[in-house]
């Protein structure tokens, strides 16, 4: 009878400890958070913006460099098709004032995470480890190839990304670039709900 | 120092016909690279800028879509309040002409959702994707390969597309201020301390 009450008190008292022990990690804020104020980069990406339409002329954007590089690829492997498509035809691909914008963007972050001592080197984020375990990676490069496919297809349709239409064209009041700021988010919560909270 | 006068086309200098060909050559390359150089100055700019809002971590960008990790948002709305601020100065100004696409309902909430259920899978988007690559987050690579699969996918359709839904609800250049019957100034007067007031809230309520 003693035996059952412990058992009893020990299922009680570990179980919400259990139930602690199998969450941690999985919520966000576990892990770590930006090296800068998010009101500091916001001022300064809303000053960059300022910039490169003084300088060049051009809104800050990111997607349709992914564009110019898959069109430049498609010249490689199929250069009549390619260049029998409308898309290119009204925006021939090259490496242009965007495409230099992304690599740029990598080599900046770069030398953030090196200056910060933020470099990952990772293949799986702790996040999705903490949710699909650590076997996952297969699951997690898959979801991330057809998240690609699918991000890239909705930029190129609403005419932009979390940048050209986010940032760029939000600041300018484009009506446009209000709506499909808001469908990212509406697709991407319901996605990222589905996935971690349900 | 205003590059905006030089481009690539051809026609760019008046003088470029009068040259030999050695010479028009470099008329148009010259301001080309000069643009090239500034693209990639921006960006260095810009990806710094995503690595240190930390928009280049999968756990916060997605923290973000869970709304449990509210630094994009911040990050987001503070560049539309301080950017807003400082294009609509410059215009009024004349230093620099506004550049938005055209509002397509149709086009804008199909794409937009479609984009939100992949940036849910991928947890990057295409700046902080290219950001996350030079961070080292190596998941990010199959990301790339689906993005340009994608985009290779779009201009595959795009001539049917620009038939059909990019022509329900084309409206061309259309600003909220326009929608409400207002003028721009007056309308940026209520506007950007409306978006001070949602950001002040939000940093009142978010635990990060």
């Amino acid at each position: 009878m003693t035996r059952y009450i412990m058992v009893g008190i020990v299922l009680v008292l570990g179980t919400p400890g259990l139930a602690v022990a199998a969450t941690a990690g999985t919520g966000p804020l576990d892990h770590s958070g930006p090296a800068w104020s998010p009101y500091l980069v916001g001022g300064l990406i809303g000053l960059l913006s300022m910039a490169t339409l003084y300088f060049s002329a051009r809104p800050l954007g990111a997607s349709s460099a992914y564009a110019a590089l898959a069109g430049m690829l498609g010249r490689v492997v199929a250069p009549k098709h390619t260049e029998s498509l409308k898309y290119f035809q009204d925006k021939p691909p090259a490496v242009n004032w965007g495409f230099m914008l992304l690599l740029g963007t990598v080599v900046g972050a770069f030398l953030a995470a090196w200056q910060g001592g933020e470099l990952t080197n990772q293949w799986l984020p702790p996040l999705w480890a903490s949710r699909f375990g650590e076997a996952s990676l297969p699951m997690r490069l898959a979801a991330a190839l057809i998240g690609g496919i699918l991000m890239a297809f909705g930029a190129r349709l609403a005419g932009g990304c979390t940048s050209g239409h986010g940032i760029s064209g939000t600041m300018q009041l484009s009506v446009g670039s209000w709506i499909a700021v808001s469908c990212f988010f509406i697709g991407g919560i319901a996605t990222a709900m589905l996935m971690f909270r349900v | 120092m205003n590059l905006t006068t030089h481009t690539s086309e051809p026609s760019a200098s008046p003088l470029a016909g009068d040259l030999v060909p050695d010479q028009q050559q470099l008329v148009k390359e010259k301001p080309h690279s000069d643009q090239l150089l500034a693209g990639a100055i921006f960006g260095v700019i810009f990806g710094f800028l995503l690595q240190k809002g930390g928009v280049a971590k999968y756990h916060i960008l997605i923290g973000s879509l869970l709304l449990e990790d509210f630094t994009v948002m911040k990050v987001m709305l503070t560049a539309i309040i301080v950017g807003g601020i400082g294009v609509f100065s410059f215009h009024a100004l004349g230093l620099v002409k506004l550049d938005i696409k055209p509002t397509r309902y149709a086009a804008n909430i199909i794409g937009g959702l479609v984009f939100g259920v992949g940036f849910g899978l991928l947890g990057y988007c295409p700046g902080t994707g290219a950001a996350a690559l030079g961070q080292g987050n190596w998941d990010v690579l199959a990301g790339i390969v689906g993005l340009l699969l994608g985009s290779y996918l779009f201009a595959e359709l795009s001539s049917a597309l620009g038939k059909t839904i990019n022509k329900w609800g084309e409206r061309g250049e259309l600003f909220l201020n326009e929608l409400f019957g207002m003028r721009r100034p007056a309308f940026l007067l209520i506007w950007i301390p409306l978006l001070v007031i949602v950001v002040l809230a939000i940093d009142r309520i978010a635990v990060r």
